[in-house]
């Protein structure tokens, strides 16, 4: 069987743990040979965002190191995924292994629907919710087909969790702007920031939505922070934690 | 130092009036995506007119100067400013020896680029503006705020208030076609009254030594029909093959700009009015070194139809006069650094890297990855804020010793939920100022992955 | 070293690896182009009005309001009298500065965005009639329209030295709190008749 390196990003290790788990329960679900790689931490993200090439690269040649083995590597994240993907190359190009880690790093959901060939979600969720679709793993990843292309309109997201009975899944009026996370960009930008993510908001609210979802937590972090701060009831979920419970096969 | 982020912040202190610029922005981008939709092989066109652009890029100097046979053909006088000042100079040299006082000028951002108005109005010519928005910013004394539409940050009432005072306009009507009507009887005086027309260019056409302009007022083609003298200035990159390519970009541009499927007057102008005389000015200004850029050269192909800036959701939320420079928005945020790194290096962080501009942009310049490799020059020119590089070596750091990210993780996850509030959400939280932080559990998923296995 | 060419030494200088010109797509043919080119002219603001012949657009302009109140017509279609003026005979476009309604021909239409190509020899001496006057009428063969821009340049001839231009519509704007107003400078109204069958 395959062995999966499983990737937790820092933030999702340190502050949203259920996350991780949820991730690890579907994956062996699978059947799948799953490892966490103890010595893993970050993937330079933060740093590469804001320029800082060269803080970035040793956590880029550490995560080829400790990721290099696996099969396959698999994260619920579409930011951090995509840095390994599409931003990696800077650092790592020509080294032995980074072919295939570029190759073979994939997002939960998109790995779910294109490799394990998810085909039936059976499981339960009578909930309205709201499918958030980040920016990184959406139009970097392609994890859906934005707004802006016009091509056949497709959501492998969406795919996986319509599927729940009684689900409820609404229609935003802007169903892909940006939730302005952003990273650093949550903190230089504050201002601007933190008025997207409540323009975000509003439209789930808008559209009835009780429980707002993604695959990226980072925005699931920075919309939930500016719930919580209004006293809103809307909660946030990843859809690692809707799927978990489900039977995929 | 321009700061963006202190001009957004500033800009959101009033934010209905934030939401309603947002809102009045966004519905150019809903527009745009309708007009797309209808056009089947709209991914295809944006490939080729990529295309287009990156050859024509790549041999700039032969099809420019094969634009300077054809035009000279044509009677047109061809004209080369190395840069800004030299723009003016030729501009102004031009207008004294017709004698001209009066000129009409219809949109150009390279003029605005290179500060043209206040210099002829020093040396005795009236410049009068003729785009319905850049007007009105005229009339303001201010620069546009968007370079398609360029009062799109203002009132119709306060359009309303600025016509009665310098147009006669009823006090407190605001009815924008009362308000055009009476921009239109004042422009049309003036267009009667010319002595020049200035305008830009949208498409320099090589094959034929020709000047495209499009617009929807008709205000390029009543200054440039009236009055005997055309000049029109152009940007080196403006140059493009032929007339079979220009079909490929008039498909793409006004569907982009302003979501319609062309504008109201594509003009060509392949030569002077009878009797009269044109002129084109070709500017460098900085684009020949642009050109020297791998990263960078793909700005080049911009056509200038703020497709970027309307669906930017930061542009959005924070307004032309935020980016402090001509051209707002994505572009913008290339371009400003390019001129001065120093003076706009907020301008690459000005954007939480949603790739939505890449995605609209009809040349498909990858402007997120630029945006993405330009903090890199500003980091690399040493214009970062030394605490910032600080917090990126201290993070470097903890993130490569495990047991420094583990300690770090756990003490913080300890300390937070036990400090005092007040200490928590301090002014020093940036986060903390719209946000809770999110809640600090007690186990990291390490710790509980290590629990679940025993 | 002028400008010139200090300039064209940088430009070849920076120039990357010379990348190729891609061919031009065919683009989107309509079943029905007269109809789509109607759908495309009227959404912008113009109107368009069908008549079988010559002596049918005679009528159906002169029945035109903005025709039968007009002052001054400049006309520069041979089946339509023009009215207190002669376009050919005008040294100074500033004397069309009254002119009320300008009938121009066209000579060909595209389906996919309203507009139609008017060449520069069309518009008479002073080509400033197509903008100066407050209300335009077009005049195009029905059977004259081209599905998409790729075709219309297949036919374009650029007049050199000249003018020409891609009409669609009357004038607008929408500058003032993107609220579109028919009329900025140029026609405040534009009617095309299309002349004939496809």
């Amino acid at each position: 069987m395959p062995t999966v390196g499983l990737f937790i990003p820092c933030y999702v290790d340190q502050l949203y743990p259920q996350v991780g788990l949820a991730t690890l329960h579907i994956l062996k679900s699978l059947g799948l040979n799953v490892e966490f790689p103890e010595e893993q931490t970050c993937c330079g993200q933060p740093m590469a965002n804001i320029g800082c090439t060269s803080d970035a690269e040793p956590l880029a040649k550490r995560f080829l190191h400790i990721f290099g083995g696996y099969e396959h590597v698999i994260a619920p994240s579409g930011s951090c995924v995509s840095m390994v993907r599409n931003h990696y190359e800077q650092f790592l190009s020509g080294q032995p292994g980074f072919e295939h880690l570029r190759s073979n790093t994939f997002e939960l959901c998109e790995y779910l629907v294109d490799i394990a060939r998810v085909s039936r979600v059976d499981g339960e969720f009578a909930h309205r919710v709201g499918l958030h679709m980040s920016c990184h793993g959406l139009r970097e990843l392609g994890l859906a087909s934005d707004t802006e292309r016009m091509v056949p309109p497709f959501n492998k997201v969406r795919g996986l969790l319509s599927q729940l009975r009684g689900i409820d899944l609404k229609e935003l009026s802007r169903p892909d702007e940006c939730c302005g996370f952003g990273g650093t960009f949550a903190i230089t930008e504050e201002a601007v920031s933190s008025l997207m993510g409540r323009d975000r908001i509003a439209d789930h609210e808008n559209a009835g939505v009780e429980v707002l979802t993604g695959f990226d937590m980072s925005c699931l972090m920075h919309l939930d922070g500016l719930i919580q701060r209004a006293h809103k009831p809307m909660r946030v979920m990843h859809v690692a934690q809707i799927l978990e419970n489900a039977r995929l096969s | 130092m321009s700061s963006h982020p202190e001009k957004a912040s500033a800009f959101l202190t009033d934010e209905p009036r934030a939401h309603w610029h947002d809102q009045s922005v966004w519905f150019v981008r809903v527009k745009r995506d309708r007009q797309a939709k209808m056009i089947p092989e709209w991914e295809q066109l944006r490939e080729t007119a990529a295309g287009i652009k990156s050859h024509t890029i790549s041999r700039m100097a032969e099809y420019l100067e094969e634009f300077e046979k054809n035009a000279t053909a044509n009677g047109i006088h061809v004209h080369w400013a190395r840069d800004a000042a030299e723009h003016n100079e030729i501009v102004y040299r031009i207008l004294a020896d017709h004698a001209v006082t009066r000129l009409v000028k219809s949109k150009s951002m390279l003029t605005e680029e290179c500060d043209m108005n206040p210099y002829l109005e020093e040396r005795g010519i009236e410049v009068v503006d003729t785009d319905l928005g850049e007007r009105i910013m005229q009339f303001l004394h201010q620069p546009p705020s968007h370079i398609v539409m360029p009062a799109i940050h203002l009132k119709r009432e306060e359009i309303g208030e600025l016509f009665h005072i310098k147009l006669g306009t009823t006090k407190g009507a605001s009815d924008p076609n009362y308000l055009t009507e009476a921009a239109r009887g004042h422009l049309r005086e003036k267009f009667l009254a010319a002595q020049a027309g200035l305008t830009g260019v949208n498409f320099a056409i090589a094959e034929t030594g020709g000047v495209v302009v499009c617009t929807n007022e008709g205000n390029a083609d009543m200054g440039t029909s009236l009055p005997p003298l055309h000049i029109a200035c152009m940007g080196v990159e403006k140059i493009i093959p032929g007339t079979h390519e220009l079909g490929v970009f008039l498909r793409l541009l006004a569907r982009s700009a302003t979501g319609q499927p062309v504008t109201t007057y594509t003009s060509h102008f392949h030569g002077p009015v009878r009797d009269g005389e044109m002129h084109v000015v070709i500017v460098d200004n900085g684009r020949s070194a642009i050109l020297n850029s791998k990263e960078h050269r793909r700005i080049l192909s911009c056509i200038r139809c703020a497709a970027c800036a309307n669906t930017c959701p930061v542009y959005r939320r924070s307004g032309g006069y935020s980016y402090d420079y001509t051209i707002p928005g994505p572009i913008g945020s290339l371009l400003a650094p390019l001129r001065d790194l120093r003076k706009y290096s907020t301008l690459p962080y000005a954007c939480s890297l949603c790739s939505s501009c890449t995605d609209v942009c009809p040349v498909k310049i990858d402007l997120h990855h630029e945006l993405y490799t330009m903090r890199q020059e500003v980091v690399k020119q040493g214009i970062l804020p030394l605490h910032k590089r600080i917090a990126m070596a201290a993070m470097r750091w903890v993130m490569s010793v495990p047991w420094a990210y583990r300690m770090a993780g756990k003490l913080m996850r300890w300390l937070v939920p036990r400090l005092p509030r007040a200490l928590v959400y301090s002014k020093l939280n940036t986060w903390g100022r719209q946000r809770e932080l999110p809640p600090m559990p007690k186990k990291s998923f390490r710790e509980l992955l290590k629990e679940e296995r025993s | 070293m002028s400008s010139r060419d200090s300039i064209l030494r940088d430009l070849r200088r920076n120039a990357p690896t010379l990348s190729p010109l891609p061919t031009v797509p065919a683009g989107v043919e309509y079943d029905d182009p007269q109809r789509q080119f109607e759908e495309v002219f009227t959404s912008v603001g113009g109107r368009c009005v069908h008549v079988p012949d010559a002596a049918a657009l005679k009528a159906q302009v002169a029945s035109l309001d903005v025709y039968a109140n007009a002052r001054t017509i400049a006309s520069l279609v041979d089946a339509i009298d023009s009215r207190n003026l002669d376009p050919a005979t005008i040294a100074d476009p500033h004397q069309l500065a009254d002119v009320d309604v300008a009938v121009l021909p066209a000579e060909f239409g595209v389906a996919e965005n309203g507009a139609v190509w008017i060449p520069g020899s069309a518009l008479g001496p002073n080509r400033a009639v197509f903008v100066i006057a407050q209300y335009l009428v077009i005049v195009l063969n029905a059977s004259e329209i081209v599905s998409n821009m790729h075709q219309a340049y297949e036919r374009v001839q650029i007049e050199r030295p000249g003018f020409g231009l891609f009409l669609s519509g009357p004038s607008k704007t929408a500058d003032i709190e993107q609220s579109l107003v028919i009329g900025a400078h140029g026609a405040r109204s534009c009617t095309l008749f299309l002349v004939g069958s496809p």
